[in-house]
């Protein structure tokens, strides 16, 4: 077992070792919430809308990890609440308007990382790295996980109606408007707390794949909660054990490893995975010869 | 609870008074001038063209649109704020049947109300759902996903649903749209079960052949209300033609 303990030796890796549990479990169980409410594009939109608050927070303040996670929020309220009024005051629908507005802000972002002429800050704002956690980064994403963990599990009964059925929720006197705007900044909170470790660009694969991935075994919300927490946080650890002894990208490892999972379960799932699809229809069409 | 024990006495005298009852989308007039008295253990239809205002109707009931004017008193009071009493069910095309939920599931979403946010299931909870699961006949289909139910099953979970949450009041949205015939009576004879349970079934109908066999009351409305009263009474062909705007096609 001296392989899968070794990279933790180093003090560096034992503190990466920590973000993925907190940052995997905590993006996987939101994701849950995320993939229910079918909004995996919409919150994608946003990570990448984080970029240029980023990038302005640095140019203006100078990088702490407070400058970038306030710069951070206001873009992603400026994207986000800009579709919304562009949309709500002109004939262009919201999609439209946030598909617009998260690319202009994404290459404004882009733009200025480049002429702030920090070597690698460009890329580790897209891409991320695990294992360039402060202490202060650390306190950040422990902070958001349990907010964000906490909400989720005491408010999971009216979420989980909520989301099936918004009007009876409504009828039952759940403020449901209030949830929502709630629960999208906590999204936004969560995209924030893995940019250290995935970037801006694969922040969605590990908000949304492994709910998506629980989607295909299981019936309850409930499981597909903690599973997906679950599932995040042992994918996030086995990359980092991957990234060490293969040398590859953190952040991509883990989305990479997210991804393979849920092809397998896809294909292998005995509830909905497609081969057991297949071979019902050959069945099928046995009976029928 | 007594509710079962006693099904007649204690829900028959419960009382839903609407008076005056207006709705405005915007500048636009949904629904207007609707006045009646009703109360538990009947079933009433609420007849009337694409347009008329019968989902608005019941959205008001269910306390989802606030009324322009006009008062909804449900036993003797105003009804102000959302009540586990009064349970409302959406059209089906309106509900997301992929969503990862057996029939149970759905089942003991109706005790969420009486549960606070994280209390476990009592003892209570779980005979409330097993008899809300047994008196729609769903047993043996608690553990299917929804989408694998046929229509009419689907239909019965959500009546499963309001009866676990103790709802006094089912607000039903084009229940029989889409049901095949052996569909519709089964359907046609839970309700007569929620009667007897002491239940008050409202629900939006569409086919006039049916009224009679299924509904004690009609409402008739088109924009506004055109009668209300006992089937036998107010189902009639002058009032249907008005209801439907055909009095120039019989002149």
């Amino acid at each position: 077992m001296n392989w899968l303990t070794e990279p933790f030796d180093l003090l560096i890796y034992k503190r990466a070792l920590l973000a993925a549990i907190i940052i995997g479990f905590t993006n996987g169980y939101v994701s849950a919430y995320v993939v229910l409410r079918k909004a995996a594009l919409k919150t994608g939109s946003l990570s990448h809308a984080l970029l240029p608050g980023i990038a302005f927070a640095i140019l203006l303040f100078g990088l702490t990890p407070w400058s970038a996670f306030a710069g951070a929020v206001v873009a992603a309220l400026i994207v986000g609440l800009g579709s919304l009024l562009v949309s709500q005051t002109s004939r262009i629908d919201q999609d439209t308007a946030l598909a617009v507005l998260f690319t202009a802000a994404f290459s404004a972002g882009i733009v200025l990382l480049n002429h702030i002429n920090a070597p690698g800050e460009l890329e580790h704002w897209l891409f991320g790295d695990i294992r360039g956690m402060s202490d202060s980064d650390l306190w950040t994403v422990f902070i958001i996980a349990a907010a964000s963990l906490l909400v989720l599990t005491l408010f999971q009964r009216p979420i989980i109606v909520m989301l099936f059925e918004p009007n009876v929720a409504r009828s039952l006197g759940i403020p449901v408007n209030v949830m929502n705007y709630v629960l999208f900044a906590l999204v936004i909170l969560v995209l924030i707390s893995s940019l250290q470790a995935v970037g801006c660009i694969l922040a969605l694969g590990l908000l949304v794949t492994p709910a998506a991935t629980m989607l295909l075994f299981t019936d309850s919300p409930l499981r597909l909660f903690w599973g997906g927490g679950i599932l995040g946080s042992v994918c996030s650890v086995t990359a980092l054990v991957v990234a060490y002894w293969l040398d590859w990208p953190t952040g991509s490892s883990i989305v990479v490893i997210l991804g393979t999972v849920f092809v397998l379960a896809f294909l292998i799932s005995p509830k909905y995975g497609v081969l057991r699809m297949l071979r019902q229809r050959h069945h099928h069409h046995e009976s029928h010869a | 609870m007594t509710d079962h024990e006693h099904p007649h006495h204690d829900h028959d005298c419960h009382v839903l008074e609407v008076e005056g009852l207006c709705v405005n989308y915007g500048k636009v007039i949904a629904l207007c001038d609707v006045t009646f008295r009703t109360n538990c253990g009947k079933s009433m239809a609420l007849i009337g063209p694409n347009g008329a205002g019968k989902s608005t109707l019941l959205k008001s009931l269910a306390g989802l649109i606030r009324p322009e004017c006009g008062e909804i008193r449900w036993r003797g009071q105003a009804m102000t704020k959302s009540s586990h009493e009064i349970a409302y069910l959406p059209q089906r095309e309106e509900i997301d049947w992929n969503f990862p939920a057996t029939v149970r599931g759905i089942v003991e979403m109706g005790r969420y109300p009486h549960l606070s946010w994280w209390r476990r299931f009592s003892a209570e909870d779980t005979a409330q759902v097993d008899q809300a699961l047994e008196a729609m006949d769903l047993l043996d289909l608690q553990n299917r996903q929804i989408s694998a139910l046929s229509g009419g099953q689907q239909q019965r979970a959500f009546l499963a649903r309001a009866l676990a949450q103790e709802a006094h009041v089912f607000l039903l949205d084009e229940p029989f749209t889409g049901l095949d015939a052996d569909a519709q009576d089964r359907l046609r004879s839970m309700i007569g079960t929620l009667k007897t349970k002491g239940r008050l079934i409202i629900a939006s109908h569409h086919d006039l052949d049916t009224v009679e066999s299924i509904y004690d009351e009609v409402l008739m409305v088109a924009t506004k209300q055109i009668a209300f009263g006992p089937v036998e009474e107010t189902f009639t062909k002058a009032i249907l033609d008005e209801t439907y705007g055909r009095e120039r096609k019989s002149a």
